[in-house]
């Protein structure tokens, strides 16, 4: 691990200020992902600024009828939140499909929108990556990508997002809210929150330097059944080959985002439009323009039967 | 920098590098050498401990962010005069082969039935708003974070369940 300088930040403010004032300087809350890059030198931040004594770390009823999930949540507190597992199960069920109690205790909301993908080719810093660095080149076109992505991708990087939780809240429709080194606050719709790699893969969300993640908001709850269906190699504590977000309502209408197949949650909203008419109708269309590769092409008619089975559990 | 770590009811001041992980506090500046060292990247639960009663993967973990945290580590759980239930439930089940996870596995235990009685759900949970409970599904889900390579999972679901009063 590279050396680095440390301070634990006292307000919202003066973390936002202290990373934007130096070039390296990162925020650390829970850190899981962080430190993991850190030791493979992956990630070398010069200076890191903790923000785990900021006030972020309540969930709370807003005006609206939905809830506020302040940045420090952990992944495990959100998951158990008796409001949470009960208007928003789908966001619950992403939690506990995801990592394992020990990194679920440590994760916070705001670092798992923030995580980094998980292509190996990202982590081996003996191969090329736009990503890691950019114009190196992409060792994992042509190379084993039965992972990665399958649509959304670009020449420069077919890395995924890796996920759960954030496809879950792209499905409940979230906000994203910042605040930046000026003071000023804005609330960024989580579909537009991550970017798809296309020449810069480097550049993952729409944050500018040193804008600090305060909380996410939802909407008021939407009804209907909630289901997480994530496929993977082992049964417990892997990354998802595919995962299916979905909320279904008693008329066989509602929502569908998927995890594991694109640089973010996907989820197509013309699409999730077809649901009465199955599960091939819905993926035809949110795989549009699919470009898998020989090793991830199963990827496709996986989602369809993800998908299918979700639909049939709606209807036992 | 210097810090203060409450570890097993004691404090102790160190003055450590930045990059120092909580686990290499504990075993190279603590010389507390029950918790390990395992894949060293959050994968193996080896190195798993209690933080403020919460258990974390402590090499995933910069010791200078836990300034003024309470840790137990297996050593602070019980002792061999005096096994912590858990530990005395291992031995007679047979929780352990070579040993090495055993501490993470053990600490991971303690805290999967405190998460249990909390409340906190589970992947494998069917009802989400209802209390889960002790069973081997639930324990098995629970512990996936802590690999054994000896592969000594019954047992340790067994010991678990002793302890959480159900049948195994």
């Amino acid at each position: 691990m590279k050396a680095f300088t440390y301070e634990r930040a006292k307000d919202p403010l003066a973390a936002a200020r202290a990373v934007a004032g130096r070039p390296g300087a990162k925020f650390i809350a829970g850190g899981t992902n962080l430190l993991d890059l850190m030791k493979i030198e992956v990630e070398v931040p010069t200076h890191l600024v903790d923000v785990q004594d900021l006030p972020f770390d309540k969930i709370e009823q807003t005006p609206q009828g939905g809830v506020r999930i302040g940045a420090l949540v952990t992944n495990t507190d959100l998951a158990a939140d008796p409001r949470i597992r009960r208007d928003y199960a789908v966001l619950s069920r992403a939690i506990v499909a995801g990592a394992s109690g020990q990194l679920r205790n440590k994760a916070s909301t705001a670092g798992n929108l923030l995580q980094r993908t998980r292509c190996p080719y990202f982590y081996d810093t003996n191969m090329a990556c736009n990503k890691r660095k950019p114009g190196s080149g992409c060792a994992a076109i042509g190379g084993f990508s039965r992972q990665l992505g399958v649509i959304g991708v670009s020449k420069s990087c077919i890395a995924t997002f890796p996920g759960d939780m954030p496809v879950a809240l792209r499905l409940l429709d979230a906000l994203v809210e910042t605040v930046d080194p000026q003071g000023k606050t804005r609330a960024i719709p989580i579909a537009d929150f991550h970017r798809l790699w296309g020449d810069h893969p480097e550049m993952e969300t729409v944050l500018a330097p040193g804008e600090l993640i305060t909380a996410v908001t939802l909407p008021a709850p939407i009804g209907g059944k909630h289901y997480y269906e994530k496929v993977r190699d082992r049964a417990s504590y892997a990354f998802a080959l595919v995962s299916v977000a979905a909320v279904i309502q008693p008329d066989g209408s509602g929502r569908v985002a998927f995890g594991g197949v694109a640089p973010k949650p996907w989820r197509v909203e013309a699409a999730e439009a077809l649901l009465p008419q199955g599960a091939a109708a819905v993926t035809a269309k949110a795989f549009a323009g699919a470009t898998p590769s020989k090793d991830n092409a199963f990827k496709l008619p996986l989602a369809t039967r993800a998908l299918a089975s979700v639909i049939a559990q709606s209807k036992a | 920098m210097p810090i203060m770590l409450k570890v097993n009811g004691q404090s102790r001041p160190l003055s450590l590098d930045t990059r120092t992980t909580l686990l290499d506090a504990l075993r190279e500046h603590l010389h507390l050498t029950g918790t390990k060292k395992g894949c060293d990247h959050g994968q193996c639960g080896a190195c798993t401990v209690l933080v403020n009663g919460r258990r974390i993967n402590s090499c995933l973990s910069l010791a200078i962010m836990h300034d003024g945290d309470e840790i137990t580590t297996i050593e602070g759980l019980g002792t061999p005069d005096k096994l912590h239930p858990m530990q005395a439930a291992f031995v007679k089940h047979d929780g352990y082969q070579c040993g090495y996870c055993t501490p993470g596995q053990i600490c991971s235990a303690v805290a999967v039935l405190e998460e249990i009685a909390r409340g906190v759900p589970s992947h494998v949970q069917e009802d989400l708003t209802a209390a889960p409970r002790a069973t081997n599904l639930e324990m098995r889900e629970r512990m996936s974070g802590n690999i054994c390579r000896c592969g000594a999972y019954s047992n340790i679901a067994e010991a678990m369940a002793e302890v959480a009063g159900v049948a195994g």
